[in-house]
């Protein structure tokens, strides 16, 4: 089993008027440091796949076909095996710790 | 003019088009449910306003997947007429039978309010009865009809005459205080390349008799009874 974390953002292009509402109310409490705020969407997968490249394709597939829109979305994923089926797996290596994992990657959504 | 309005989980507004349709203008209408995967018969497919499938995701984004939208796309490939309104032309977008999308508005707020539209072109099977630069007061109701395509996008929905209404002045100046959403070029609804497929954020079937504060919405529809009609001779 794996779980993938799935982030949706706008497009660098796309403006983000929640994004832009969010800095404004940030710089009304005193965070007046905020220069930019982008605001998207967080998605958790629990999945099953034979191995992690597996699980990565059908997910880039998942992020096309559906959880991004590529007209204004770009998507990135990272991957790990469900806790609960963690095993003596080279899959894991270090990747606990804040540094992007190995499995990471980041998607353009793909199609025109 | 035998019209199918589709019902999604959600959908707000297939009772005035219905009545819009069936009522004001006499015509034959029926309520197409989202799990149907036939359209026989039908000459005119509404997709209409409202919320499908709550907006999860992303407004359009699952009812795309619907069973009646893979019959609603071959009937938009045979030539067959398809208006989506409001939540209908962002599910025309994500089914990629319309380009572009619709963002959150500027203002962030939900817009609720009359405004002018310019009709750019009447070769759509939807302006047939228009002329262009006629002005139409026709209101709008979204949180999300902040239209976006890339540049080229954009500039090949220009250059073909794909651009159907833009939000104007009362006199059809296009300015940025006509402009409710955001939209880039003033933008409210497209056709596809062929004319027969139209989205627009502005609701025509809320402006088809006088108690509801106007009749501007009836061109929208009679022009496609005319596209019919020709299309029949």
């Amino acid at each position: 089993m794996f779980r993938a974390e799935v982030f949706v953002t706008l497009k660098p292009v796309v403006n983000d008027p929640a994004g832009l509402t969010i800095r404004s109310g940030l710089h009304a409490l005193g965070f007046e440091s905020v220069t930019d705020v982008r605001a998207g969407k967080y998605l958790v997968l629990t999945l099953d796949a034979p191995d992690a490249a597996q699980a990565r394709e059908r997910l880039d597939a998942m992020a096309r076909q559906l959880l991004a829109n590529a007209v204004i979305e770009d998507y990135r994923i990272e991957l790990q095996p469900e806790p609960a089926a963690l095993s003596p797996s080279p899959l894991m290596g270090d990747s606990r710790g804040p540094s992007p994992s190995p499995l990471a990657g980041e998607g353009r959504g793909g199609g025109s | 003019m035998n019209t199918g309005v589709v019902v999604f989980p959600g959908t707000w507004s297939d009772r005035d088009c219905a009545h819009a349709v069936g009522d004001i203008l006499e015509q034959p209408v029926r309520y197409v449910d989202h799990r149907e995967r036939r359209l026989d018969g039908l000459e005119l497919v509404i997709l209409p306003g409202g919320f499908s499938y709550g907006d999860y995701l992303r407004c359009g984004a699952i009812a795309r997947f619907a069973p009646v939208m893979e019959a609603v796309t071959d009937f938009a490939n045979r030539g067959g007429l398809v208006l989506g309104i409001c939540n209908g032309f962002q599910i025309l977008q994500e089914a990629r039978l319309l380009p572009g999308a619709l963002l959150r508005n500027a203002s962030c707020e939900f817009r609720c309010e009359w405004v002018n539209l310019r009709v750019e072109q009447s070769g759509s099977a939807f302006t047939q009865d228009c002329r262009p630069g006629q002005v139409l007061r026709i209101p709008i109701s979204h949180g999300e009809g902040n239209f976006f395509a890339d540049p080229d996008t954009l500039d090949a929905l220009e250059r073909n005459s794909q651009v159907v209404f833009r939000y104007c002045a009362p006199d059809g100046r296009l300015t940025a205080d006509a402009n409710p959403n955001g939209s880039l070029g003033n933008i409210a609804g497209i056709a596809n390349a062929r004319g027969n497929v139209v989205g627009m954020m502005p609701h025509p079937e809320r402006a088809c008799e006088p108690l509801l504060g106007g009749v501007d919405g009836l061109a929208v529809f009679r022009s496609a009874i005319h596209a019919l009609n020709r299309v029949a001779v």
